[in-house]
């Protein structure tokens, strides 16, 4: 691994922010509008509820954290698909840069991306409805930690897909997340799904997330051994994303698939 | 072969039932520039992009500077650099950008001076902050080509750099890469569907049929010896009666 390479990566997408209002804002304008709508609905719930429970921190922390995770995924996606629009990866991959580089390059540049957008989310859910992220105190390291994790596990699985299918694929890659959102419990308790549903949620990283989130709202335990769980499965699907992504990779360069990309064949 | 910058041997590429490259073997000294020709899908994009490793061959070798490019990919690539009409830089990105970026990855010291350098050598400081996709295709062909020389290889692959350019700006462009190759001690490999120009840069030339070497000489002796006036009419002769030249 060499850093100089993944910082050329890293710049790379920070040179097109940096110039490009429209890139920029791509990274706060759907959560805000999210943030707006969910507190509104929160707080239309809170007044029908007789303020008998309080909407905001289940409802929109969920929402905010899940957001987290869609950024995190499409921050991987977009810097990839920056190089897929430009036609670039003849020019990088002739070059010394290795595909792990390449991807730790794209993992920091969703890091600074996927960070500006939780602030942006978390200041105006603050400074409008109130919530308050601390709530849910020391908490928040393993929540934001297993989000991260299966975001970055996602973004390099889409991407692959996309390096293997082509320019086309591109329209698989954005809703993926929203595919997951069932079985991940965000708005909901699994308890609620049905028997092979909530089956399939117990290999979903984040609903260890969304459970414990509400388990520490409601009864102020949550139990460790349970986020420990959503963990290893999201590193274990961040290494088994690699893996595939690397594999697919070698097998565009054996098949010339890579230098005719855009042939989609 | 001790002065060999680029060693190739055996090098074959097959697509399912069809062979692109048929078992090549080649080499390129330091100080040397060498032509790749042939007509179009003779094999020459598929051959250059096995040398860049982004083309895994079905059997043999690419060494450049002494290493493996499939064994000992980043050393190997870290001692060339190219420039293709197909892989253009991104055009989002700043001249001074680019450079910046293709300067890190092939590990430059003193990048911004090198950039700088650059920048002045091939007469593109008025467009530093301009970005790619906006200049023209003479300015964007002189952006690759300062690309290409960033990391001073030892091994520059070119394939067809001056098919964009005016006459004028084309010789500009020859006569940079021949001086680049004389001083600097670099071999280069460059593909041409110009004769002419072959002629008054190759040291030698390697005309490619239907993924085979088919013949290899010096550009001005070449043609005589298969009873030719000149390199483009030999040319001809390989694209349209390569049965001709083999029987020979």
């Amino acid at each position: 691994m060499n850093a100089t390479r993944i910082y050329a990566i890293f710049l790379r997408q920070m040179f097109l922010l940096r110039r490009n209002g429209t890139r920029f804002s791509n990274i706060f304008v759907w959560i805000i509008l999210d943030v707006v709508m969910w507190g509104f609905i929160t707080k239309y719930l809170n007044v029908i509820g007789n303020a008998g429970f309080n909407f905001v921190p289940v409802f929109l922390g969920a929402l905010i954290l899940w957001n987290f995770l869609v950024r995190v995924q499409q921050g991987i996606m977009l810097g990839f698909f920056e190089d897929i629009w430009s036609r670039n990866f003849i020019n990088l991959f002739a070059s010394p840069l290795t595909i792990g580089e390449y991807i730790i390059g794209l993992i920091l540049t969703c890091i600074a991306t996927s960070i500006l957008g939780l602030a942006a989310m978390l200041i105006l859910a603050s400074a409008a409805f109130g919530f308050v992220l601390f709530q849910f105190g020391m908490l928040l390291v393993p929540f934001i930690a297993i989000l991260f994790v299966f975001g970055l596990a996602l973004g390099v699985f889409t991407a692959g897909i996309v390096l293997r299918l082509g320019p086309a694929a591109e329209w698989i890659a954005w809703p993926l997340g929203f595919f997951l959102q069932p079985f991940a419990g965000v708005f909901y308790p699994i308890a609620m799904l049905p028997g092979p549903l909530a089956a399939i949620a117990m290999f979903m990283p984040p609903s260890y997330v969304f459970e414990g989130m509400r388990s520490s709202l409601f009864s102020g335990a949550i139990a460790a051994s349970s986020l420990w769980i959503g963990f290893g499965l999201a590193v274990l699907y961040l290494i088994l994303a690699y893996l595939f992504f690397t594999g697919i990779y070698r097998h565009a360069v054996r098949k010339g698939r890579l230098v005719r990309f855009s042939a989609e064949e | 072969m001790a002065d060999a910058v680029l060693e190739v041997r055996g090098l074959t590429k097959r697509y399912n039932q069809a062979l692109a490259v048929d078992g090549i073997s080649f080499s390129v000294n330091r100080g040397e520039v060498v032509g790749l020709l042939g007509p179009n899908g003779a094999g020459k994009t598929t051959t250059l992009s096995m040398l860049l490793g982004v083309l895994e061959p079905t059997a043999g070798t690419v060494r450049i500077g002494g290493f493996d490019v499939f064994q000992e990919r980043t050393r190997a690539l870290a001692r060339t650099n190219f420039a293709a009409i197909y892989a253009q830089v991104p055009g989002n990105l700043s001249v001074f950008q680019n450079l910046y970026i293709f300067g890190l990855l092939y590990g430059v010291p003193d990048l911004r001076v090198r950039v700088d350098g650059l920048l002045r050598e091939f007469e593109l400081e008025p467009f530093r902050d301009t970005k790619c996709g906006l200049l023209s295709s003479g300015e964007q062909t002189r952006v690759h080509l300062a690309k290409a020389v960033i990391n001073a290889p030892e091994l520059l692959l070119l394939d067809e750099p001056t098919a964009s350019l005016d006459p004028s700006a084309a010789r500009a462009i020859r006569e940079k890469i021949r001086s680049f190759a004389t001083h600097g001690e670099a071999g280069v490999l460059w593909t041409s569907h110009n004769m002419h120009e072959v002629e008054a840069v190759c040291d030698r030339v390697l005309f490619l049929s239907h993924g085979r070497v088919l013949l290899e000489g010096d550009p001005k002796e070449l043609p005589r010896a298969h009873g030719k006036h000149n390199l483009e009419e030999l040319f001809i002769t390989v694209a349209r009666e390569p049965l001709s030249l083999e029987l020979e």
